[in-house]
């Protein structure tokens, strides 16, 4: 369901341009589970904010969804993000003055979303991410792992069709970087599609899919099975 | 997005950083003071000076000699005016029987003396009617003779502030008082009277009009104050003055002021005075509107990362706009309503301290305020706002 053809990137660095990503060619399946990978500069991070319509390519097609989503101007793009996607990032990004629940019911809120049926939605996500018993807290007072649980719950609180995550594990220890893992797979298991990025091997190995990037350019796609 | 969901947003934003917000209301908050009060202060003045005015009563008129625009600098083909004379009154007297009383005047300033003690004071050269027409009483004696306006005696009647510095406080009547390089006797003393029409009436002498042509050496009145029979008679007997006037001094050269006119010259000159102090006090909130952009300004940039996040979780551009307008609006319309309150008590303050100074708070100032509030913030917040929905996010997201 996500499909990209000939997707090409570049930007203007001073008076340079960058190739970020070169005619990458890709598809991933409903409920699949891929980790991009590659060092640093290869583009993975580029790819999945084209993946995630957070970013426009500049040739090339990508069909969501059987949907061609570029053409579509800013206002639709926002929609697509709003309903088919879940952001997770390395930095968490919660509003440091919202508490947990507040931040999970975010996208909702500026969706139209009703006030009792968010309430219901929050407790529920919350509850999925095994955090019903700090809904009160506030970034500040939250451990590293259950920010960024937090930040899961309202990446799926809209029930996007793909999850994406940028480094979900470089800015937490290995024990709940771990745990954070298994949430995801587990959320996998459940149906949800998702694309990670790492850097770290120990997380590649995991996924069922592993598409590494260099210098902007697709060089493998392995198939590893599902070693959950 | 609901509207209260909104409010609820831009609120608890607002409450993230609390001394910044409340810095940027106040200076709405003044701004908005000043516009309210300064407008209510204007107004007072107004309607205490234009009640004491209408004391003048509604059934005067004064006549001047000469056409406003013909004592301008400017020199008119119509040249010098004529000389409004004392014939002219006793003309006007006879041919309008709509007239019921009228009282030629003349001022003039002058030394008078009594011994070896004098003072410079302004001479009033008037008739009894004139008295009348003032609302003067007399203290002691008489005042001055009725009959032939033409002929002048020299007697005078003096204010009790010249009764104190010249005769000691003691009885002057009988006595005699040098006015410039003439003898007059005393025949009476006016009751105390204070300041009326720019004049202290406790500080005059008053000899008959004749008499004081004489010793100014003038060909012309200075006034002639008419009291028509009744507030009706007031226009018809206008026009028939100035048609007496213009037969006898062949144009018509003379002004007549009735309360009304006056009246209206003096709302005018007050209604421009509140304008002038409502714009000044207008540009006070133009810079608490600079305020409220900087804050908003700081605002977005420090929460460059909320944006980029509020906008990977599909906010749309136009909502992003909106949050922060709302933002700025909330600013702006607190500190009115602050404002308001404040002009509110002040007045309150002021009427309580100065009961007779009837100051008002016009209703047109207080749409003023909060519309000007409002409109500060949208004007002020717009910026700000359309920066935020331009941010990169990926730019934003990127960064810590």
């Amino acid at each position: 369901m996500i499909h990209l053809e000939g997707i090409s990137r570049e930007f203007q660095v001073g008076e340079e341009t960058v190739h970020a990503l070169k005619n990458i060619n890709l598809e991933i399946l409903d409920g699949d589970y891929v980790a991009l990978m590659g060092p640093s500069g290869s583009g993975k991070s580029t790819l999945l904010n084209v993946i995630g319509c957070l970013d426009h390519p500049n040739s090339g097609s990508y069909f969501l969804d059987g949907k061609d989503v570029t053409s579509l101007d800013e206002t639709e793009l926002s929609l697509i993000r709003r309903n088919r996607i879940g952001f997770v990032f390395q930095f968490f990004h919660l509003i440091p003055r919202l508490d947990a629940a507040g931040n999970v019911e975010l996208p909702m809120i500026f969706a139209g979303v009703s006030r009792e049926e968010r309430q219901q939605r929050v407790d529920r996500a919350l509850e999925s991410v095994g955090l019903s018993h700090r809904s009160k807290h506030r970034p500040n007072q939250l451990s590293g792992g259950e920010r960024q649980r937090t930040a899961i719950a309202r990446a799926v609180v809209m029930q996007p069709s793909v999850l994406l995550a940028d480094e979900p594990t470089g800015n937490l220890d290995s024990h709940s970087g771990q745990e954070i893992v298994e949430l995801i797979e587990k959320m996998n298991r459940e149906g949800l599609t998702v694309v990670i990025v790492t850097h770290d091997p120990g997380v590649g190995k995991r996924a069922r899919r592993v598409i590494t990037l260099h210098d902007g350019e697709l060089v493998s796609a392995e198939d590893q099975g599902f070693k959950g | 997005m609901s509207f209260l969901d909104l409010l609820q947003f831009a609120w608890s934003a607002l409450r993230g950083h609390r001394l910044r917000s409340v810095l940027s209301t106040l200076g709405v908050a003044i701004g908005v003071t000043s516009v309210v009060l300064l407008t209510a202060l204007g107004e007072g003045a107004r309607i205490y000076v234009t009640s004491q005015l209408a004391a003048l009563g509604s059934d005067l008129m004064i006549i001047l000699p000469g056409k406003v625009e013909t004592s301008g600098v400017i020199p008119v083909i119509g040249g010098v005016p004529h000389d409004l004379t004392l014939d002219d009154a006793l003309a006007l007297q006879k041919r309008i029987p709509l007239i019921r009383k009228l009282a030629p005047a003349t001022v003039g300033q002058t030394t008078v003396s009594h011994g070896s003690l004098s003072r410079n004071v302004m001479i009033i050269g008037a008739t009894p009617e004139f008295l009348d027409l003032q609302r003067l009483k007399m203290g002691r004696g008489s005042s001055l003779p009725s009959g032939e306006i033409t002929r002048g005696s020299n007697v005078a009647i003096i204010g009790t502030a010249i009764q104190q510095q010249l005769y000691g406080g003691g009885n002057p009547l009988g006595k005699i008082i040098r006015i410039g390089d003439f003898r007059f006797r005393i025949i009476g003393v006016m009751a105390p009277k204070g300041e009326h029409m720019g004049f202290n009436f406790d500080e005059i002498v008053m000899i008959p009009v004749a008499t004081s042509m004489k010793v100014f050496n003038l060909t012309t009145l200075f006034r002639i104050f008419v009291q028509a029979n009744s507030f009706q008679d007031l226009e018809p007997a206008k026009k028939q003055i100035i048609e007496v006037i213009k037969e006898r001094h062949k144009e018509d050269d003379i002004t007549l002021l009735t309360q009304d006119s006056v009246l209206a010259s003096f709302n005018q000159i007050f209604t421009a005075l509140t304008m002038a102090l409502a714009g000044i006090a207008a540009i006070s909130l133009t810079v608490a509107g600079i305020g409220i952009m900087n804050v908003m300004l700081v605002s977005v940039s420090e929460r460059t990362s909320e944006i980029g996040l509020l906008k990977a979780v599909g906010v749309t551009r136009a909502q992003i706009i909106l949050v922060f307008l709302a933002e700025a609006l909330l600013l702006s319309l607190v500190g009115g309503c602050t404002g308001l309150a404040a002009a509110i008590l002040s007045v309150r303050l002021v009427t309580d301290i100065f009961p007779s100074f009837p100051a008002e708070i016009p209703s047109w100032s207080v749409l003023l305020a909060v519309g000007v509030s409002m409109l500060v913030g949208v004007m002020f917040g717009v910026w700000p706002a359309r920066r935020a929905a331009q941010l990169d996010p990926i730019l934003a997201l990127t960064r810590r």
